[in-house]
Order: structure tokens, then C-alpha cells, then sequence
């Protein structure tokens, strides 16, 4: 099994993944043990597949062949087979891992582990751990920038964005933002890192090439108090113009407009929301609501709800084909 | 390309030995009274270590941040024995710590921090929950990471009457801080609306926490006790001194759950705490310690965790400059309890959730649900700034 993951990897590699219709979303159910695959063109979830203890974070292989998804509390990131909706294989992270992230080739995986403060590096064709880069008290968001030469990994009660050197593993710069950073994203022309502070209630806007907030996304809801504003997931358009952050309980997804930094809208999902995906052709994003075991469909162009899916207990993360 | 490289191989050279040359030293003192209290519960028996240990996580947590800020934190112990002075042991302290994380008594407390004032040192009361060191007995030098009586009855009467559970029979202990406690809880049901049926006092009339037969002569003694009691919901037990709470449970007349001193306990902390990423630093205090986490060891690492987020926050080891920022406010500090904590700032004490545990599990958390207040809901927990005593001065 583990060798028909790592040839269907490498093919994966040259070959063009066949266009797709219909996209499919896979979605981790933290409670459940299982991962819901959601259908966007009937908007149903058409399978459910048993995974490891305490799945978190889910991504594709750069392919599409594959899904991979952080099983937290087994200590692994789990591999599903996206053809056969099978788990087949297993990689070998630190201590319970939580997010994680590729390099553009699909070569090499990137781990927060959150229970002993590293980031482990993985190289994804041999499933061979290549080391480990020490970083602050529990790591979490995970992303690397457009060139692929920065990656960045958020540790929540140390309260930095580490830029890591993705050649020499070294880090080179930390950036203080607001408590218990949990997400990290890139504008696509790298201008700028978005970082969610869950605790601190606000998103942080750092120069990558100055190492420096150079703004903040503050929230504010009529009706609920600060406290309940705790973002998390980060959705950036294509063009860069419009961030979706989820506010977790709040249970809104707000919509910033990215040239003056403001909210323009309060989108009411399901409770506690807290990550997101775009449909490869960006008509539609999907969040993930923990507390309502749900998923809430986003019109991208309308601004709006269009759609509630029910998954298993307490949704976490989302991926979808690409 | 080869001159660029040795440029920056220079200029990271550079910058390592800047950061070695100058670190910033963080002091931080942990005074603490030798010997533990004896519990009803083998279980509940604390650690000798109880609340320093959670002072040595934070601190570790502090230096792994540290290391990108070049700060460096360190933890001064000391316990006192039996009828040492605590003034002279917080003076010998406070030469080489800005800061001192206490679990005294409150008169103790007070002593300290008024001998301590003229020289800035900030005081972090990890262990008493005293309500007078937040009302007319408040000092500007100390800050509460301690809940207090008023903030754990009033979470456990909010709970209760939420489950409407409202009417309690309420047994009470005969000991001062078991009667503070049960003030406090008096004054919960005034508040959320539940009904004391009837008060009891269990009177302690000595004898040992551990015997031979005890079960046998408990289970006799406690139905007897609890009978005859006006119609109930539940029994509330007032007994911090640990001579007849945890026996109640069980064994009551009328097939009632019991709250308070046990049972349904309402707690800053505990071991079965795992939400909001809590299961992390479960974990790396059993790494650390090889036991579990109480809820004194969580006012201590809250109180040394303060310390070291405004140090990162101010970039200073200032401890005046430091105090400020925590006094200030843009102050607040994540603590595993799914919202900001901040501090109050008519009495400095820090607002939080409080847990309800049976023992084994978090049963709930409150503030509760529909619990409102204009301007945080955690303020409905304990006295509020309209009905404080406190002035600082």
C-alpha cells in the first residue's frame, strides 16, 4: 500500500490532474474520527471515512491524488487515497500535529507539532522525517510564502510568526503579533502575511521583507462583546482584493476589503467557525463550524450564505480537490 | 554572489553575538509557606511543589519566547517554615527580583506588600481568595491571580440555577474561612435568584483524616446528619477546611447531589481541563513535573506568564516599565480558558472563567450562559466595580 502511495505521488508529479466538474471537499470531523467528503455539485456529503484519533489538519497533495490529515492524538498525519476514499498510508510527524504545509513540488511537508515546540520537516517521497526546526510554545499555523523560500509557523502562547529559511532551516526573523496566533496566509503576490490572533481578537499584517506589522484588521460587532471575536481561518481572493476571516465564536465570516484594511461585511455562518476553502474556480468558500457540526456554503461574487451541510461532530479543517 | 554571502554570514555573526553580548534578565521571585494542608481526598492530597511547579512551566515558557527576544527569565524559591518572618524572606527576594509570586496568607500578604511598596516590587497573589485583599484591604502593589470566594460561588450559583437547582441546603463548616465561604455563597443565591432552605453547621470536633475504619462510622454518620431537612434541590457544602465535605457525597439522607466544598466544585483550574488547546500545556507540565496540574499551580504560571507576555510585549526588563504595561490598559494574557483575561482595574484582579469539576471532568464553565453585564460577562462573577470597597492607593 505505502508503495502505491509513493508511485502514485511521483506520477502525480508530471502528470496533469484531470479537470474536474464537480469539486470535492474533504472535511475533518475533530469529535468524530472521521472525515466527511462533500460533493459541491449535489452539496451532499456522499461519504464519510474513518480516520485516526483527533483529526485536525487536512490538505491535498499538490496532485490531487491524495489527502492528508493530522491525527493529532495517534501522533501521525494520516493518508487517504482520493480515488478510493481509503486511508492507505501514514507519515511520520513529531508529537501530536496540528497543521502543516508543502513546498510548491509537493516534495517536502512542513509539521507543528504542537506538544514538544517544533516544526519537523518530512520528505514526502521517502516518508522520511529530515529533521527538526526548534520554534516557539505551541505551534500551529502553517503556511510558505508564494517563492516557496519562507515559511512561516505561528506558536500561540509564545504570540510570534517565525520566518523560517526553508534552504537552511534556520529561522530568521520572529514577529510579535497578538495572543495565540493560529493562522498564517500570503497575499498571492507576497506582498503581505495575514496572521489570525484567536485570543488577541485581531489580524496582524506584516511586510515579509521588513519583518514588521505594518497594520491590523480590528473587528467589531454590534450586539457581541469583544471576547467572542476570536479569529482564526484566513480565505484570501486570487486577486488579493477581499480576505474571508472566520470569527470563530461569533459565528461570522468577515469580509475585508484588503486595500483599506476594513471589514465591508459580517457574513452569519454556523457556530464557532473556524477554517476555509475555496473552490478551485472561487465561486464558492466553505467553512467549517465546530459547534454546529456544519458547513456553510459562501457565494464568493454575492457576499453570501447560499448553503448549510451537516458533517460529523465538531468540523476542523477543510481541503478541496484542486 | 560570494561577497553577498560573506556580507551576510557577517552581518548574522553580528547579530548573534549583539544577542549574546546583552540579555535582558527578568527576576522573578516565588514565595511560598513550607508544608501542605491535609485533605479529606488521598487524591486531592497536594504536591509539595503545589503551585511552584506551574510558576517552572511558565518560566520555561517564558525563556522558550525569550530565546527570539533575548530575554531570559529567572525563578527564585523560597519556602518559609513555621514562624519565619515573611517580610525579611520577601526583602531578601525582592533584591534580585523585580517581581514575586506569593501564596501567603492574607495577613502575611499585607505585610509583605506594604513593606515591599516604596520599592516597586510588583506582588502576584497566587493563593489566597480572600474578598478583603480586593476590597478595603486592596493594595496597589498586588495583583490577583487568585480568584476569589465571591467570583466561585457566584460561578457555582449561576450553574445551579441555570440547572434550577434553586433551592439549597447549605452545611457549613465551622471555621473562619468556611463561614467567609459561606457568605459568599449566601450572597450567590441572593444574586441568581435560589433559595437557602436551611443552614446546618458541621461542627469539628477534632480527629484524624486518615483511619482504619473510618468508611463504616462516615456512612452511619452522614445520612443522620443531613435528615430531616426542609424540601431541596441541592446540598451546598461550605468546608475549605477539608473535616466533612467529601464525605457528604453518597451518603446524604435525601438522594441529593452535593456542590461546593465538594462534588460540583467551582475551580480556576483543573487536571481534566483539555479545551481551548489546554491539552498542550496539560501535557508539558506532566512532562515537566510528573504530576498533574492544580489550580494553584495555574494562578502561579498565570502570575509568571503576566510577567513574561508584558516583558515581550514592552521588549523591557524594566519591572517598572513592566508593571505598568500589566496595570495598563492594553493589557491581557491568554490563559487556556477560551477568552483574553484581563484585569480589573478598580481592584487588580484578574477577571476569569471559572471551572466546574466533579472530580474527573469539567462539568461546565462559567459564566453561564444569559448572564449579562454591560461591560465583560466575567464581571458578573465576584463583586463588581459599583459595589467595591477598594481604593488604591
Amino acid at each position: 500500500m505505502s508503495r502505491m502511495w509513493r508511485v502514485g505521488l511521483l506520477s502525480g508529479l508530471a502528470l496533469a490532474a484531470a479537470p474536474a466538474h464537480a469539486f470535492i471537499a474533504y472535511v475533518s470531523n475533530e469529535k468524530s474520527n472521521t472525515v466527511s467528503v462533500i460533493d459541491t455539485d449535489s452539496w451532499t456529503v456522499t461519504k464519510t471515512i474513518k480516520v485516526g484519533q483527533r483529526p485536525r489538519g487536512i490538505e491535498f497533495s499538490r496532485d490531487g491524488k491524495f489527502v492528508m490529515v493530522a491525527v493529532g492524538d495517534d501522533d501521525t498525519i494520516q493518508v487517504i487515497d482520493a480515488k478510493t476514499q481509503a486511508v492507505v498510508d501514514s507519515l511520520p510527524s513529531g508529537p501530536d500535529p496540528e497543521l502543516f504545509a508543502q513546498d510548491a513540488a509537493g516534495k517536502i511537508l512542513y509539521v507543528a507539532n504542537e506538544n514538544d515546540n517544533t516544526v519537523t520537516v518530512i520528505d514526502l517521497e521517502k516518508r522520511a522525517r529530515l529533521g527538526d526546526i526548534q520554534v516557539g510554545v505551541e505551534p500551529e499555523g502553517m503556511t510558505i510564502s508564494p517563492d516557496g523560500k519562507t515559511l512561516i509557523n505561528t506558536s500561540e502562547t509564545t504570540n510570534m510568526a517565525h520566518f523560517i529559511d526553508t534552504s537552511s532551516r534556520q529561522i530568521v526573523a520572529n514577529v510579535l503579533v497578538d495572543a495565540r496566533p493560529r493562522f498564517a496566509e500570503f497575499k498571492h503576490d507576497s506582498t503581505e502575511l495575514w496572521v489570525s490572533s484567536e485570543i488577541g481578537g485581531t489580524v496582524s499584517i506584516i511586510d515579509p521583507k521588513k519583518h514588521e506589522v505594518i497594520g491590523k484588521v480590528a473587528f467589531e460587532i454590534p450586539g457581541l462583546r469583544r471576547e467572542a471575536i476570536q479569529p482564526v481561518g484566513i480565505g484570501m481572493t486570487k486577486d488579493d482584493k477581499t480576505a474571508f476571516i472566520a470569527l470563530g465564536p461569533a459565528n461570522r465570516v468577515a469580509v475585508v476589503d484588503t486595500a483599506t484594511r476594513k471589514v465591508t461585511k459580517y457574513l452569519l455562518v454556523g457556530q464557532r467557525v473556524w477554517h476555509m476553502a475555496f473552490t478551485p474556480d472561487e465561486k464558492y468558500l466553505l467553512t467549517t463550524n465546530g459547534v454546529s457540526n456544519d458547513i456553510s456554503v459562501i457565494d464568493v461574487a454575492a457576499q453570501k450564505v447560499i448553503k448549510t451541510i451537516q458533517v460529523g461532530e465538531l468540523p476542523w479543517g477543510i481541503t478541496i480537490a484542486p | 554572489m560570494i561577497r553577498w554571502l560573506v556580507g551576510l554570514l557577517a552581518l548574522s555573526l553580528a547579530a548573534t553575538q549583539a544577542l549574546a553580548a546583552d540579555p535582558i534578565e527578568i527576576g522573578v521571585g516565588y514565595l511560598g509557606v513550607a508544608g501542605t494542608k491535609s485533605t479529606l481526598s488521598l487524591v486531592e492530597q497536594p504536591a509539595e511543589n503545589d503551585g511552584i511547579a506551574g510558576a517552572r512551566l511558565a518560566i520555561e515558557d517564558n525563556n522558550t519566547t525569550g530565546k527570539f527576544l533575548n530575554q531570559r527569565f529567572t525563578l527564585e524559591e523560597r519556602r518559609l517554615k513555621e514562624g519565619e518572618d515573611p517580610v525579611q524572606a520577601a526583602t531578601a527576594l525582592a533584591e534580585h527580583n523585580g517581581f514575586i509570586i506569593a501564596d501567603l496568607p492574607p495577613d502575611a500578604l499585607l505585610k509583605v506588600a506594604d513593606a515591599l511598596r516604596d520599592r516597586g516590587t510588583l506582588l502576584f497573589n497566587a493563593g489566597a481568595i480572600d474578598e478583603r485583599l480586593r476590597e478595603a484591604d486592596c493594595r496597589t502593589n498586588v495583583i490577583h491571580t487568585a480568584p476569589t470566594r465571591s467570583m466561585l460561588a457566584d460561578a457555582l450559583g449561576q450553574y445551579l440555577v441555570w440547572k434550577r437547582w434553586s433551592r439549597w441546603l447549605l452545611v457549613v463548616g465551622s471555621h473562619e474561612e468556611d463561614k467567609l465561604y459561606a457568605d459568599a455563597l449566601r450572597r450567590a443565591a441572593a444574586r441568581f435568584g435560589a433559595k437557602i432552605v436551611q443552614e446546618r453547621t458541621f461542627e469539628d470536633t477534632g480527629g484524624a483524616r486518615r483511619t482504619d475504619s473510618g468508611v463504616t462510622l462516615i456512612q452511619r454518620q452522614m445520612p443522620v446528619f443531613t435528615q430531616q431537612a426542609p424540601a431541596y434541590d441541592v446540598l451546598v457544602a461550605a468546608d475549605e477546611s477539608e473535616v466533612f465535605g467529601a464525605y457528604l457525597p453518597y451518603r446524604t439522607w435525601d438522594p441529593r447531589p452535593v456542590a461546593g466544598s465538594a462534588g460540583l466544585v467551582p475551580r480556576s483550574w483543573d487536571a481534566a481541563q483539555d479545551q481551548w488547546g489546554a491539552i498542550q500545556m496539560q501535557n508539558r507540565f506532566m512532562k515537566l513535573n510528573s504530576r498533574r496540574m492544580t489550580a494553584l499551580d495555574m494562578q502561579a504560571w498565570t502570575a509568571a506568564r503576566m510577567i513574561g507576555e508584558a516583558t515581550s510585549r514592552t521588549n523591557s526588563g524594566d519591572a517598572r516599565k513592566v508593571t505598568d504595561f500589566i496595570k495598563g490598559p492594553d493589557f491581557s494574557v491568554a490563559a487556556f480558558k477560551g477568552t483574553r483575561l484581563t484585569l480589573r482595574d478598580w481592584n487588580l484582579q484578574l477577571r476569569q472563567p471559572i471551572l466546574l469539576v466533579d472530580g474527573r471532568m469539567v462539568v461546565s464553565v462559567s459564566p453561564q450562559e444569559g448572564f449579562l453585564h454591560q461591560v465583560s460577562e466575567l464581571d458578573t462573577l465576584g463583586y463588581d466595580r459599583p459595589e467595591s470597597k477598594c481604593k488604591l492607593k
